[in-house]
């Protein structure tokens, strides 16, 4: 299984928020959507998150689906605002220049390795 | 799980930033209770969703969630514009949010669509003009 810590010793991945036990969440699946409602319904439990949507929402969403990470892609501006809701509902969320698809191949990668 | 629990929410007007609030609190609860996880995201995402829908299209209004061991009951109440054609509105897809709620990831046309997925009972009455209340009952 690939822990949360193992993203965050890739170069490709910066931390905005790492809450307590957040490194030791298991990753059980890879997702990538930007529409809210999309991938809400679909994204399973412990999923790494991967999105472009940068906001107060995409944590609600996050939150109410309980996933390992959420990965911010394409070098998206993170407002304050949403950086003191990750740390309010304790979710990790890195954030990366690469595009969307990119992100996603460097985590399957390392699940496979 | 003895007795039947009751709480109230308001949903804020316009704003988007405190949308979630009410589902995440109410999944909190049913955390602390034990509730099955399919059971505690099957009503998180049917709240959540109801909870957007108030803010897009309702400016706001009333949750009010009643948990009993045997189902979770959410009556969401609205003083919005009613909707004038429930069929259309059901398919996934169609969507009369506003560009701005788009640009924030909403208005895929999946609103109403998940609220029926995700619950196992779901009741509209809308009168427009007047207001429209969903009913969703999910089972334990």
């Amino acid at each position: 299984m690939l822990k949360v810590s193992e993203l965050l010793k890739m170069d490709c991945f910066t931390v905005k928020n790492l809450p307590e036990g957040g490194g030791d969440r298991e990753i059980g699946s890879i997702y990538c959507c930007d529409l809210l409602s999309i991938a809400m319904s679909k994204m399973t439990e412990a999923a790494a998150w991967v999105t472009v949507m940068s906001n107060l929402n995409t944590l609600a969403v996050a939150s109410l689906s309980d996933v390992a990470c959420v990965v911010l892609a394409e070098g998206v501006a993170v407002e304050e605002a949403m950086l003191q809701k990750a740390v309010q509902q304790e979710i990790t969320v890195l954030w990366t220049e690469l595009p969307i698809f990119d992100a996603a191949l460097k985590i399957q990668k390392a699940f496979e390795a | 799980m003895s007795d039947s629990i009751k709480m109230t929410y308001t949903v804020s007007d316009t704003d988007f930033t405190r949308a979630g609030e009410a589902s995440s609190d109410v999944k909190k609860r049913l955390r602390q209770m034990g509730c099955d996880p399919e059971v505690i995201r099957k009503v998180a995402i049917a709240m959540y969703e109801g909870e957007i829908n108030m803010v897009i299209h309702a400016n706001g209004g009333e949750i009010e969630v009643e948990i009993t061991p045997e189902d979770i009951t959410m009556v969401l109440k609205d003083k919005g514009p009613g909707i004038p054609d429930i069929e259309k509105a059901m398919q996934a897809g169609y969507s009369t949010a506003p560009e701005n709620v788009r640009a924030l990831g909403f208005g895929a046309g999946m609103g109403l669509p998940n609220m029926k997925k995700y619950s196992d009972e779901m009741n509209i009455e809308t009168t427009v003009g007047v207001g429209t209340t969903v009913t969703m009952k999910v089972h334990q």
